[in-house]
């Protein structure tokens, strides 16, 4: 027998006799086994989905359950319950009997939560609402992962002035409190008459990009930095050395070596972005420095419910539920994924 | 050690000056922005508008105009705001205490809390008592400060007002110096909310430390010698983990001085450095907005400068020999 | 024969992991005596340091599980309660471990963390504990030693960190020293340094030592008795003479052909150890080694071979190969050179 055997007719051998498992698996479709076993990260993400899908379908809520268009003013408008004609605005039934209050939850498809201060369905309203602010959410989420992605491939791969030059804009943006950036960029867009007028392109004031584009912009710095400093410690990685031996062209290194190891790093930042975004927004609209009327979002609702908060607390409850929930959905879909995708902690094991 | 100090301030003034033109330039560089129309109220005449932009130097070029600013902000000192046309300084010196007064008890109460949850969860770690602690503070990190603190209201003021928390008074704020009692009243609940973000974040970040360091192999030598759990636990593991921790306090701390708790300021009607520099940015108060906007970066660089000065201390790794 | 200072009876260990259960250790049984210095020699994952953790009960990881006997002075170390283990630990058994860098803690100074140990076990005021770590620097060889006692870990070389180390296992006196791969990260002239700082102490603190390393060359000067594992289990085991100088199983061979000689006329080839360990999850049938033994044949696929005594008094090896055979063919591995011109 040889002194010398070749490896891999030793590894055939020992498989053949151990009849143990010797099958490679690829670091991803570990992470996802893990990740399925996870099942509260799976539920948080299921609801959220539903969040989305039940936010989405707020048009057809209107239509065919509340039968109402929760962006008219019903002020003088009644309804039917329970065979009754009952007014949507009522007269004192406030705490100090003075004024008008809108009609309060009727746990039925009509103005299932009651109306607001115009008389509007308040449960379509946050229908409505969620679409909104999900669609900024997660449009300004990924917005600043792309954005992030991008700068932070051509920083840390190319280096140099480059990387120098981002790098320093990208402090700079960040050494802004985040407040302070929303509230000036904000202010300043909403309150330009024509609204954002690049030339080529005119946004109006309550269009819903401006807020997309201003968060968006604003946590760009957050996720530029680990992608950059992954980049960095990457570039200098054996394969990677390699490859450039072999000859390969930058922007094949990039996008075959360098852009599917990011790609982890962003992805699990991508939920908790979204749930910082959400967030940042409901606080931007609640200012009243967010989405504009017509528009509606979780946010807006909240702050019309401020003046009927004693009254008809559910105007300002029911959102703030909703953000929570899908917050907290997110959170907890992205503390899975980021163990799916780095486990480190030791569990008990069953 | 002088070095070090000098490089700091020469940063710090560099902060305070980019920032500062920055804001200057969103506000008065953006094409379409016109301060002399808002200030001049509903349905100006041509006149007043052009009588209001002379009377507040806003028909100079641009960089006469950020220097006159600079010049009435700190020489001369007799800022005045557009919006009340009284002087700037004095009103965000007296905006200052509340500020201090919300964001130093809130910080007392979450670093406590903190501390308490995260060590007790990473201790318990296998016992339901951790994911319980650890969804906790996933919830308060999901719920906007802003709803929180409305919440609080509508149960302090409204529901319950009448039996449990009928000693909660009105929202507003009390000098400390004036009654220290209702000082301590009226911002118990402002405390409590502002804090239940914090909490929740920095217990899991404690966690997420303390696990981590539990692997490092200095701790596994502490345990090698045969000490106790608990000094292994106090000395060494939360002694490392602690490192991090400030680190992040300080920025975040810095920032909330700064004028970041101008949510918790808005909804508790506390009249602070935040809910002043929110009302200047929306009524375009250039003078205000440019004072505040000073202030923060002043206190921002100066919290990220102690963060740096408490970390050598902390970490001997990194003093300069 | 006195009684042994540690014994270890059949030690298992297990780990459940996601991909099933790991057997790190699978039937261990040795002694070590007063005074002695036993090496035990392996690749990674041969379960050496498994079960000399499990023997200071250092094993964190909730998934673990332990079958078997650890005796120390004749108490069943198993058996103790956690505060008694705690005072077993540092006292009379201590351990020193692979990465000096990182095995001391980087916010406290060496002098601290010698005395913490001193006041945890002994009942000395803080005067004498600094005393007496002053005195255990200069022991190991740490020049100015009342001066560097108020210096952090990372203002020391990684030689001296390792002295450090030793320093605070031998502060209390213990019985035994375990010391887990203590040279791997360091250069070799500081290694032999440290061997033969070791070698100093044993006889000066006259405490037994545990030497676990990969190189049968560290243990060559040291050691009385070597332990040969593989695979989580003991493959061979005799005193010095015997391991180097009639090794059994094919293994020691080639660990003994890897060691890089200075001695031998011509200049050789080092001989690898094709393929990989087996999993400790699904052992093959037979024996461990045989999908990496160049002298397998047909029993060895059968039947698993038990660790017994073949040639010598004391000198156990677990091979199925008759001794004359083994004798004949070992110089291919260890030797290629030699075997070939001969």
């Amino acid at each position: 027998m040889a002194v010398f055997e070749p490896e891999a007719e030793v590894a055939i051998r020992d498989a053949e006799e151990t009849g143990g498992d010797v099958i490679g698996r690829s670091p991803w479709a570990l992470a996802g086994r893990r990740l399925v076993r996870n099942k509260l990260a799976l539920a948080a993400f299921v609801l959220f989905l539903l969040i989305v899908a039940v936010s989405f379908a707020a048009p057809l809520y209107a239509r065919h359950v509340a039968h109402t268009d929760p962006f008219v003013s019903n002020l003088s408008g009644s309804f039917q319950q329970n065979g009754k004609t009952v007014q949507v605005i009522q007269q004192g039934t406030g705490k100090l009997g003075l004024g008008e209050t809108p009609i309060g939850p009727t746990w039925q498809a009509k103005y299932l939560l009651g109306a607001d201060e115009q008389g509007r369905d308040v449960a379509a309203r946050v229908l409505y609402g969620g679409r909104a602010s999900l669609e900024i959410g997660i449009g300004s989420a990924a917005l600043a992962c792309l954005l992030a992605t991008v700068f932070g491939l051509i920083a840390g791969f190319f280096g140099g002035w480059t990387d120098s030059f981002l790098s320093r804009a990208m402090d700079l943006v960040w050494a802004f409190p985040v407040y302070l950036l929303a509230i000036s960029l904000a202010t300043v867009l909403l309150t330009a008459p024509n609204g954002l007028d690049l030339g080529i392109v005119r946004v109006g004031a309550s269009s819903l990009w401006i807020p997309l584009l201003i968060i968006g912009l604003i946590y760009v710095p957050y996720v530029y930095r680990p992608v950059r400093g992954q980049v960095l410690s990457l570039r200098q990685k054996e394969f990677v050395e390699a490859a450039i031996a072999q000859g390969a062209g930058s922007f094949r290194l990039i996008f075959r070596e360098i852009l599917p190891n990011v790609a982890s790093t962003v992805i699990v930042l991508l939920p908790l972005m979204i749930a910082t975004t959400i967030l940042t927004e409901s606080a931007l609209s609640y200012l009243s420095i967010g989405v504009q009327a017509p528009q509606a979002s979780w946010g807006t609702i909240i702050d019309d419910g401020q003046a009927l908060l004693y009254t008809r607390p559910w105007v300002a409850i029911a959102p703030g539920i909703m953000i929570v929930l899908t917050v907290l959905a997110l959170n907890v879909f992205g503390d899975g994924l980021r163990d799916a995708l780095d486990p480190r902690s030791k569990v008990r094991m069953k | 050690m002088l070095a070090f100090t000098v490089r700091r301030l020469v940063g710090l003034v560099a902060v305070m000056f980019a920032l500062s033109v920055l804001v200057f330039l969103i506000f008065f560089a953006t094409p379409g922005i016109d301060p002399a129309r808002q200030m001049a109220g509903r349905n100006p005449s041509p006149d007043t508008i052009k009588n209001i932009r002379h009377e507040f130097g806003l028909d100079r070029p641009l960089p006469v105009r950020y220097a006159l600013m600079m010049e009435h902000m700190f020489i001369s000192r007799d800022l005045i705001s557009y919006g009340s046309h009284t002087r700037v300084v004095p009103q965000i010196i007296s905006a200052t205490p509340v500020t201090l007064s919300l964001v130093v008890g809130a910080a007392v109460l979450w670093v406590l809390f903190s501390i308490v949850f995260g060590v007790a969860a990473a201790v318990l770690r296998g016992t339901f008592f951790d994911p319980l602690l650890m969804v906790l503070a996933l919830i308060g990190i999901s719920m906007p400060v802003f709803w929180l603190g409305e919440v609080a209201n509508l149960i302090t003021q409204d529901k319950l007002h009448g039996s449990v928390f009928s000693w909660v008074p009105p929202p507003g704020y009390t000098p400390l110096t004036q009654n220290p009692w209702q000082w301590f009243l009226h911002l118990l609940i402002p405390w409590l909310t502002l804090s239940v973000l914090y909490i929740g974040f920095y217990a899991r970040v404690l966690r997420a430390n303390l696990i981590e360091t539990e692997n490092e192999d200095y701790v596994r030598t502490a345990r090698a010698k045969g000490i106790s759990e608990r000094r292994v636990l106090l000395r060494h593991t939360l002694r490392t983990s602690m490192i991090t921790f400030v680190s992040l306090f300080g920025l975040d701390f810095g920032v909330l001085v700064a004028g970041g708790a101008l949510l918790t300021e808005v909804v508790f009607g506390l009249p602070g450095v935040g809910q002043l520099t929110y009302n200047s940015l929306t009524g375009l108060d250039l003078p205000v907005i440019m004072t505040t906007v000073v202030y923060a970066a002043f206190f921002i660089t100066l919290a990220s400068a102690a963060v740096d000065l408490v970390y050598a201390w902390l970490d001997p790794r990194v003093r300069p020999t | 024969m006195a009684e042994p200072l540690l014994e270890v009876e059949d030690l298992k260990v297990s780990f459940r992991t996601e991909d099933g259960i790991v057997h790190a250790v699978d039937g261990v049984s040795f002694t070590v005596a007063e005074g002695e210095v036993v090496g035990i020699v392996g690749e990674s994952g041969s379960g050496k340091s498994v079960t000399m953790l499990s023997v200071m009960r250092l094993i964190t990881d909730p998934n673990v599980s332990y079958e078997g006997e650890i005796r120390y002075k004749g108490r069943s170390l198993m058996a103790l309660s956690r505060e008694a283990m705690r005072e077993v630990r540092g006292e009379e058994i201590a351990m020193i471990f692979q990465d000096p860098m990182t095995s001391l803690n980087p916010v406290y100074k060496i002098g601290w963390q010698i005395e913490e140990q001193l006041r945890e076990h002994t009942k000395v005021s803080k005067g004498e504990a600094r005393r007496r770590s002053v005195e255990l620097l200069r022991q190991v060889g740490i020049p100015n030693a009342a001066e560097r006692i108020d210096d952090y870990p990372h203002q020391f070389s990684g030689g001296m960190r390792q002295r450090v180390m030793i320093a605070l296992a031998l502060s209390c006196n213990p019985d035994l020293l375990i010391a887990d791969e203590p040279t791997t990260a360091l250069d070799v002239t500081i290694q032999a340094q440290i061997l033969e700082l070791i070698k100093n102490l044993k006889t000066e603190f006259r405490s037994a030592v545990v030497l676990i390393t990969h190189d049968l060359g560290v243990v060559a000067d040291i050691a009385d008795r070597i332990l040969v594992m593989y695979a989580g289990r003991i493959v061979e085991e005799g005193d010095k003479e015997q391991i180097f100088y009639d090794p059994q199983h094919p293994y020691t061979w080639g660990l003994l052909g890897s060691i890089a000689r200075l001695d031998r006329p011509k200049p050789r080839r080092l001989t690898a150890i094709a393929g990989q360990p087996p999993s400790l999850i699904n052992r093959p049938r037979g024996c461990n080694f045989r999908p990496r033994c160049p002298q397998a044949f047909e029993r060895c696929r059968r039947e698993e071979p038990q660790l017994t005594q073949k040639v010598g008094d004391g000198h156990l090896d677990a091979c199925h190969l008759p001794v004359e055979d083994k004798r004949a063919r070992r110089g291919e591995t260890i030797d290629p050179a030699l075997a070939e011109s001969a």
